[in-house]
């Protein structure tokens, strides 16, 4: 049972990443370099967040023409597990395996401070963890992190459950006040018609500890090692 | 491949008198130039000479004060003189840091100005083999009500956010002063701080005669040439023509230079690595070779550049970013060339070290700089002036400010204390440090809004704790004790959250030091510092002077910034700044003295700018640090907060508002000698607000008294939906938390408003 974190040059999440899987719960993680073509026989695979190529041009769109997307598509159009943070959100969505868009904040700010985030949906390979409607709290870090999707894919994702994580206020409720960038319908999260394929922007790798002032974000990372030993991986 | 005709123009030129008064050298200046080649410089060997001998490479003006400066202490590792400050952290982990200030391109072009400052000083700090893991920045404005300040402040904290942002490194503290005396000429310092273990330790020197000398990262451009000997000079209207003087910052290369660094290092394949940063590849080659006492020899022609027709004078000058200059090992120079390209970076060998102590640079077959490196590097001609205080600022200081002693009633008092709040120098800065990412690399424990931030070394459970500070006024209006407090207060924030002060760092910010009233103050400042850091026992390990911080409307005020560095034993000893409970009681160490003199009081309240800045006993400071680190060991306080801009009244209020879990109420009263002004808002100095559990007050009381501090019971801590009352026996203060909170939170969104969100 492994997890690969594929790194990417300006990856800047993939050290924390590995620190939430093999220092918080023991798990086995490995980095994939960007100019291979080898997943090293990862179970699950995770795009972490950063500055891919600088996100020059625009978030992600550099980053999906890297080596090793080719075979990272490949995976998750198996049905392979795969995790895109932030960065990592923004390639899904360029290399197309994820619906939508992430486009600059609402305010045109980079924000970084915590929110909460209900799980909508458990039955997924990050989410099975927890309990849903569970609100977790954990920190974004983005530029560009509001979710844009024509009207009739939005309302697919919602009628197809495909909306994982919400921007909710304290007492659970999606408001405006608590949708950080502008996100529609509070998305801060969504899945692949196949369920197999998340991303999100708001980041769990640092909320895994007391020190962090959460651990709220665990769950991410222990779903995702129960989802490798359930694929036989 | 060259344009000759530039080329051949430039040998052409005849060094004139204005032509070496242009370079910023003087006359005699010029002689000793002479005097050390034995025969008149070459027109690029002018430009080197400049460039080494200005202010912020060559310290010529401030060289003698800072040697007054204590430099040694059990924890130093690398004291001044090196790219960055370096100390031990324990467990086999060192802590690598450095300040440094970019006010001059700020000025001009504030989002690359402060984005290639943050870029220089994290390529200070991993040079030395440390992964930076915090960015501080140290920001001076003018008032928010002038649009250009609102642009500098804007383009300043986009410029810094996006570098450190890109790069990974979170930018975790600082500081935001605003005064109308840096309207045209703000000051963006910033600090970086970097962990590495002992052993990984490298410098900038270049060793081993025959070994190769390799340029990597960025090709070399024309912009940003002359840019050290730009901020040695004055900032004039025609300061803003000098955009092209403004270097470009790339924060992705950065990231690749930094990741392939370490990688390099690691592997053990350099004897050498330095930014290229102020004087480009001039500094970084002359300054490796002092080191080692040997020679290097450049063929310019070998030097990656972005635009054909450079001439050696732009190529040695040039300050394009993200380069560096490497000394391999002899036998590693293909794999270093085989980890760079991993990183898909470029790496040109360009010369070799030598052993003869000269920088020599060819072209082709030509020698076009030949300078003995010792007296380029080292001898730089310096001054030891006469400086005057000016008799204005004596004036000021003595002026009477007993009317401003009182309040005429409890409305003013509490009308006083939401003004305050709402200064843009004491209101929350969320709307700055939101911008920058605080949680990269999961090291944050104790994020910006703190006395300082604290963050977890390296695999230990130990901690790092760091603060920048200065008060340029205190500074302005007496310039020794304002040195001394910038010390004691960065120490005294670092405390607060239970750590040891151990080393700093600094910037000098002055005026122009040919003026005797500007000298006096930099010499009295650096005096102050001196003392303070020898009573602290925290020794100066480096940092940078900034000169000439002055406009057609006068200097700046003097502001030495400080970076404090502390080290938690135990992170789990860390101490919040903040009130975490009601119920629990408030206690204040330290003793309030009619000192309302530089306070914010008097310039946020009544727009007065005199007085006496507070004064300091530096024992008293160091007892306090000593309870504070005592305390936060024993586990007996659940909140510290260090008492300073707005006094004792902000900080009560600051406790209350940023509680955890959102504003608590208060019930405290204090008893003091001191008029009712000076006691709720005076700057009297080593005071810290805390809170306990009952249990443990009489425990925390009889520690601080063991320390010989003066310490009183003020109240207690009341629930979200009681008041912030605060009573002297004269007056009483008596507001909503929350809607001090909102006046808090508010004043510097609301001020930004106008600001459109687009990318400067």
């Amino acid at each position: 049972m492994k997890i690969g974190i594929v790194r990417f040059p300006g990856s800047n999440c993939d050290e924390d990443c590995h620190r939430a899987v093999s220092e918080v719960l023991q798990g086995e993680a490995t980095f994939l370099w960007h100019k291979t073509h080898d997943l090293q026989d990862a179970d699950v695979i995770i795009l972490p967040g950063g500055f891919s190529y600088g996100d020059y041009l625009r978030a992600g769109a550099i980053a999906r023409f890297s080596p090793i997307m080719r075979e990272v598509i490949e995976f998750a159009n198996g049905g392979g597990p795969v995790l895109g943070v932030c960065n990592g959100f923004q390639v899904l969505c360029e290399a197309r395996l994820l619906p939508g868009a992430l486009m600059r904040n609402q305010d045109l700010r980079f924000h970084c401070h915590p929110v909460r985030v209900r799980v909508e949906h458990t039955d997924t390979p990050f989410t099975s963890a927890y309990e849903a409607g569970r609100v977790l709290t954990m920190p974004i870090a983005h530029g560009e992190g509001q979710f844009v999707a024509q009207a009739d894919t939005l309302r697919d994702l919602e009628e197809s459950r495909r909306v994982i994580f919400r921007y909710v206020d304290a007492s659970g409720e999606p408001t405006a006040e608590a949708n950080p960038n502008g996100s529609a319908n509070n998305i801060a999260g969504i899945c692949s018609a196949g369920r197999n394929v998340v991303g999100l922007m708001p980041h769990p790798e640092r909320a895994v500890s007391e020190l962090l002032s959460s651990e709220d974000g665990i769950g991410v990372f222990r779903s995702a090692l129960a989802a490798g030993v359930g694929a036989g991986g | 491949m060259s344009d000759g005709t530039a080329i051949m123009a430039e040998r052409a030129i005849a060094i004139t008198p204005e032509l070496v008064e242009e370079h910023g050298l003087s006359g005699q200046e010029y002689e000793q130039i002479v005097e050390i080649l034995g025969r008149e410089p070459t027109f690029p060997e002018l430009g080197v000479f400049s460039a080494m001998w200005s202010e912020h490479c060559g310290y010529k003006n401030s060289r003698p004060l800072l040697r007054t400066l204590p430099t040694e202490g059990p924890l130093v590792i690398q004291g001044p003189g090196e790219n960055a400050g370096v100390i031990d952290g324990g467990e086999g982990w060192a802590v690598a840091f450095k300040m440094e200030s970019h006010n001059h391109p700020s000025a001009v072009e504030p989002y690359q100005g402060a984005a290639t400052g943050s870029g220089g000083i994290l390529r200070d700090v991993f040079t030395m083999g440390a992964r930076p893991i915090a960015v501080f920045d140290s920001l001076r404005f003018g008032s928010l009500d002038s649009a250009r300040s609102r642009y500098l402040l804007d383009g300043v904290v986009r410029g810094v956010g996006d570098y450190g942002n890109c790069v990974g490194i979170p930018t975790v503290g600082g500081e935001a002063v605003f005064d109308p005396v840096y309207e045209k000429n703000p000051l963006v310092n910033v600090m970086c701080v970097g962990v590495l273990r002992k052993e990984g330790l490298i410098r900038g020197t270049a060793e081993g005669i025959g070994n190769p000398v390799m340029a990597v990262g960025a090709s070399t451009g024309r912009d940003g040439i002359h840019g050290a000997t730009f901020a040695s000079a004055e900032l004039d209207d025609a300061a803003m023509d000098r955009r092209p003087q403004v270097q470009v910052g790339d924060p992705f290369t950065e990231k690749l230079l930094l990741e392939a660094s370490l990688e390099l290092i690691e592997r053990d394949l350099l004897l050498g690595i330095q930014d290229m940063g102020a004087a480009g590849l001039t500094s970084s080659a002359t300054e490796m070779a002092a080191r080692s006492g040997n020679g290097i020899e450049i063929d310019i022609d070998l030097v990656p550049t972005r635009e054909p027709g450079m001439t050696p004078y732009e190529i040695l000058l040039s300050e394009s970013q993200e380069r560096m200059l490497l000394v391999a090992r002899p036998e590693a120079e293909d794999t270093v060339r085989e980890v760079l390209n991993k990183w898909d970076l470029h790496a040109a060998t360009i010369g070799r070290v030598t052993d003869d102590g000269l920088f020599r640079v060819r072209q082709g077959p030509d020698v076009v700089v030949e300078i003995p490196v010792i007296p380029l590097v080292d001898e730089c001609p310096t001054y030891t002036r006469d400086g005057i205080e000016d008799p204005a600022i004596v004036e000021l200081r003595n002026a009477d400010l007993s009317r401003y002693s009182s309040l005429e009633s409890d409305d003013e008092a509490s009308r006083a204390l939401l003004t305050l709040l709402d200064s843009p120098t004491i209101a929350s800065r969320r709307w700055i440090y939101e911008q920058y990412d605080t949680s990269v690399q999961t090291n944050t424990a104790v994020g910006p809004g703190s006395d300082a931030a604290v963050l977890r070394l390296g695999d230990t459970t130990r901690g790092i704790a760091a603060a920048v500070d200065g008060n340029g006024r205190y500074v302005y209006l007496e310039p020794r004790p304002g040195g001394q407090i910038a010390v004691a207060e960065a120490a005294r924030n670092v405390a607060c959250c239970g750590a040891r002060p151990v080393a700093i760092t600094n910037c000098l910010n002055f005026g122009n030091p040919l003026g005797p009233a500007v000298y006096y103050q930099l010499s009295e400042a650096v005096g102050g510092i001196g003392e303070a850091c020898r009573a602290l026992e925290t020794p100066v390990t480096g940092g940078n002077v900034s000169l000439y911080n002055e406009t057609p409307s006068g200097p700046i005020y003097p502001t030495p910034v400080i970076g404090m560095i502390g080290i938690l034993e135990s992170i789990d000893d860390r101490v919040p700044s903040y009130f975490q409970r009601p119920d629990t009681d408030v206690l204040l160490i330290g003793r309030t003295r009619e000192e309302i003199g530089a306070s914010e009081y008097l310039a946020a309240c009544h727009g007065k700018v005199a007085g006496p800045p507070p004064q300091i006993d530096l024992d008293e400071a160091a007892r306090l640090v000593e309870f504070l680190v005592g305390a936060a060991r024993a586990g007996l306080s659940l909140s510290a907060h260090d008492c300073s801009d707005g006094g004792l009244a902000v900080a009560l209020a600051e406790c209350a508002i940023l509680a955890t879990g959102g504003p608590l109420g208060l019930e405290a009263s204090v008893e003091s000698e001191a008029s009712v002004a000076a006691t709720l808002f005076g700057e009297s100095q080593s005071r810290v607000v805390m809170s306990c559990d009952s249990g443990d007050t009489d425990a925390l009381i009889a520690l601080a008294q063991k320390h010989d501090l003066a310490v009183a019971r003020l109240g207690t801590v009341r629930k979200a939906k009681d008041r912030f009352v605060v009573s002297t026996g004269e007056r009483t203060i008596d507001l909503a938390p929350g809607d001090m909170r909102d006046v808090y939170d508010a004043a510097l969104p609301r001020r930004m408003q106008s600001q459109l969100g687009l990318t400067g």
